[in-house]
């Protein structure tokens, strides 16, 4: 029989409201993850796809891009409209109107357009038709710190939690094939689709959030998203500092909640400039404050992944 | 007038302009303010809100009448989503694949599906500071889609000329901020000087030429960053209606909920001006 | 007994696929006869609902046990409510026909 592969484990960072700070943390993971005292073997995931910026600090060797198509969406053949209005009359989207360059037929506008079909079939005459959409392209790329999953969806598309799903999975794979301990997820903002992809079956939630009221009324939101799917998370403070009572707050919260609070990471003006570096805070400038905060973080982190935490 | 205000990257300040433009302008327009970040709403921080109205936002989803359903599959082969399955002589309904489009209700030979409200959020209506209508939707934790509510929200009011809207967008730059941006007369973009929002501006700028919206920028915590910025925005033409440097102490404000407004009261004037700048743009474009 | 295996590759000698909705194939397998056909799996090319569209085409195969690395709460509600039994294997590095082997000699974990 043989022996049993240990699946790699798997980080999700999130943080319900934008702008808390998770990408620049996932990056300065990623290269502490390689270069640290207990080196940990890792596969790194962006996955907000329709905002991606972990490659701007990570100076990937871009891989192939991979087309990513998403769902179809209907074309009215302006050679068969009858101009009858079914489709129309069917169309829940607001997506059908007169054709503006053809007389007397209709024209299906794309950006409206959810792909239900439900014009195709109302259609007597067969003039609409279901075309395929490619809407991103995903990478597996290399960075100093290990392999890099990313995606960039185009402008304005639908699907971003399917591309979300893809390249886990490609990471996930990658991850048994080299038989790596961990898998990193630089999540998106929000709670909704693309956020429910990201974290669905991770093994540990990391919530970066900032000390205003914004960011504890979102860090509530996404804390119920991470509870609702069950997977054990703790809370960081980043740029604690900015404003001392919200950070108060939300220290308050987390006793309140039953949930620990792992790291508080003070501003640090560094942080825009190793951004401009292109590389992580812990590499442009390791003595910074706000880079001995996460590394000391980074520790705790990895102390978490082996001990499973039994939180609400 | 119709405005959005969206950023591509979050945390830019998008609910901090968007506010403060509404309380700038509410003592010279009757202003409604959405709030179409629906996963993670902040608007109500800043405009203080009291709510006189609250219904669930719904999607209709397919409920199969087993008396009258044959189990012929044909609601299977129609839904585009899969979000229905026939298994033996039952068909399965995953209400949470299902973008309520009706397709399969209208298909259904036996007539045997109706359609049944499935709440996945809340909209909301009330007044605010200065008398502001205020708008919003949430979208209920663990339900995927945001854009249904999105689409309802901004059907609570019809667009009229008496009124000044403004459409607080979510961050990020797919089919949310579309469904926001729909129908808009302009787009006010929010960034910040850095190599992320500079990125992400891109996928905004995306958006706006495939919708035909004319678009202006907000440059926020100007200083922080290089001028990176400065080279994209000359490529692309857009004007730049505004610069707020940052400042450390109007952060600690702002996060504390207090408006760019209240802290600093000269930017109502200047957004007054912002706003007069962008009905000149409006109104010169093609419509 | 009519099995279907998630698979890399079209035949019994390939490497199993960890992931059931999006797995390239879907091999059928008589866990007799060992006699079997390979399927592409319908939810690989969808962009959502995946494993609704795969769980419909084992389904409609009239396959009496599905086994795979995982599967999600879709397929799974779906082969609940089929009563299709759910088995997993637990590592990659496995042929069909040695999962196949495995069912036989009852080494596969239940899903539930």
């Amino acid at each position: 029989m043989k022996t049993q592969v240990p699946k790699a484990k798997q980080l999700i960072i999130l943080s319900g409201k934008g702008g808390t700070g998770k990408t620049s943390i996932s990056a300065a993971f990623a290269h502490l993850s390689a270069t640290d005292q207990r080196p940990v073997q890792t596969v790194i995931v962006d996955a907000d796809v329709d905002a991606a910026n972990l490659g701007l600090v990570l100076k990937p060797e871009l891989g192939p891009a991979n087309d990513f198509w998403g769902s179809s969406l209907a074309v009215i053949n302006p050679d068969l409209c009858i101009n009858c209005l079914a489709c129309s009359a069917v169309c829940r989207y607001d997506a059908i109107f007169p054709d503006p360059q053809i007389a007397d037929v209709q024209w299906i506008d794309p950006i409206a357009c959810d792909g239900c079909a439900a014009c195709v079939y109302a259609c007597p005459v067969n003039a609409i038709s279901m075309v395929k959409q490619q809407e991103g392209n995903w990478f597996h790329s290399k960075t100093a710190f290990g392999p890099l999953f990313h995606a960039e969806l185009f402008p304005g598309k639908e699907n971003s939690g399917k591309l979300v799903t893809l390249i886990r999975q490609q990471a996930r794979l990658f991850a048994e094939d080299t038989r790596a301990n961990l898998i990193i997820i630089d999540g998106p903002p929000g709670i909704g689709c693309p956020v429910i992809s990201a974290c669905a079956g991770t093994d540990f939630g990391l919530i970066i959030t900032e000390p205003s009221l914004a960011g504890l009324h979102d860090l509530k939101r996404v804390l119920g998203t991470l509870r609702h799917f069950h997977i054990p998370s703790v809370v960081c403070i980043n740029k604690a500092d900015i404003y001392p009572e919200g950070a108060r707050a939300i220290r308050e919260f987390a006793k309140a909640e039953n949930i620990e609070l792992l790291g508080e990471i003070p501003y640090d003006e560094n942080l825009p400039k190793s951004m401009i570096n292109g590389d992580p805070i812990t590499v442009s400038f390791p003595d910074s404050p706000a880079a001995l905060a996460v590394r000391e973080l980074w520790q705790k982190v990895l102390r978490s992944l082996d001990v499973q935490e039994d939180l609400a | 007038m119709q405005i959005a205000v969206a950023s591509g990257k979050g945390g830019t300040g998008k609910t901090t302009i968007a506010t403060s433009l509404a309380l700038s302008l509410a003592k010279l327009a009757k202003v409604r303010y959405f709030d179409c970040d629906v996963e993670a709403p902040n608007g109500h921080i800043f405009l203080k809100p009291v709510f006189d109205q609250i219904s669930p936002a719904v999607i209709l989803i397919p409920q199969i009448q087993p008396e009258k359903c044959t189990a012929c599959g044909h609601c299977v082969e129609v839904c585009q989503f899969h979000a229905l399955a026939k298994v033996g002589k039952t068909i399965l309904v995953f209400p949470q694949l299902c973008h309520g489009c009706g397709s399969c209700t209208w298909n259904c030979p036996e007539n045997a599906i109706i359609e049944v409200p499935n709440p996945i959020g809340t909209l909301e209506r009330g007044m605010a500071r200065e008398n502001i209508a205020f708008l919003r939707g949430q979208l209920t934790i663990s339900e995927p889609m945001a854009t249904p509510i999105i689409r309802q929200l901004k059907k609570m009011e019809q667009p009229s000329e008496e009124f000044v809207d403004i459409f607080d967008a979510p961050p990020g730059a797919s089919c949310s901020v579309v469904e926001t941006l729909q129908g808009v007369d302009f787009a006010l973009l929010v960034t910040e000087p850095t190599p992320f929002g500079l990125h992400d501006l891109k996928q905004m700028i995306g958006i706006v030429r495939d919708m035909n919206i004319p678009a202006g920028l907000v440059i926020n915590r100007d200083g922080i960053g290089d001028d990176s910025l400065e080279e994209l925005i000359q490529e692309e033409k857009l004007p730049i209606l505004l610069r707020v440097p940052f400042n450390r102490l109007l952060a600690e404000k702002l996060a504390a909920g207090q408006s760019l407004v209240d802290v600093m009261p000269e930017y109502r004037e200047v957004l007054v001006k912002l706003y007069q700048e962008i009905r000149e743009i409006v109104g010169g474009s093609d419509k | 007994m009519n099995l279907i295996i998630s698979a890399q590759n079209p035949t019994i000698e390939s490497p199993v696929d960890t992931r059931f909705g999006r797995s390239q194939w879907l091999i059928l397998v008589d866990a007799d006869t060992k006699q079997w056909k390979a399927f592409q799996n319908p939810g690989v090319s969808q962009s959502g609902g995946a494993g609704v569209a795969a769980a419909q085409f084992v389904v409609d195969q009239n396959a009496e046990v599905v086994i795979s690395g995982d599967f999600g709460p879709n397929a799974a509600r779906a082969f609940q409510s089929a009563k299709i039994e759910m088995r997993l294997f637990l590592k990659q590095a496995l042929t069909v026909e040695e999962a196949v082997d495995l069912y036989n000699s009852n080494k596969l974990l239940k899903f539930s």
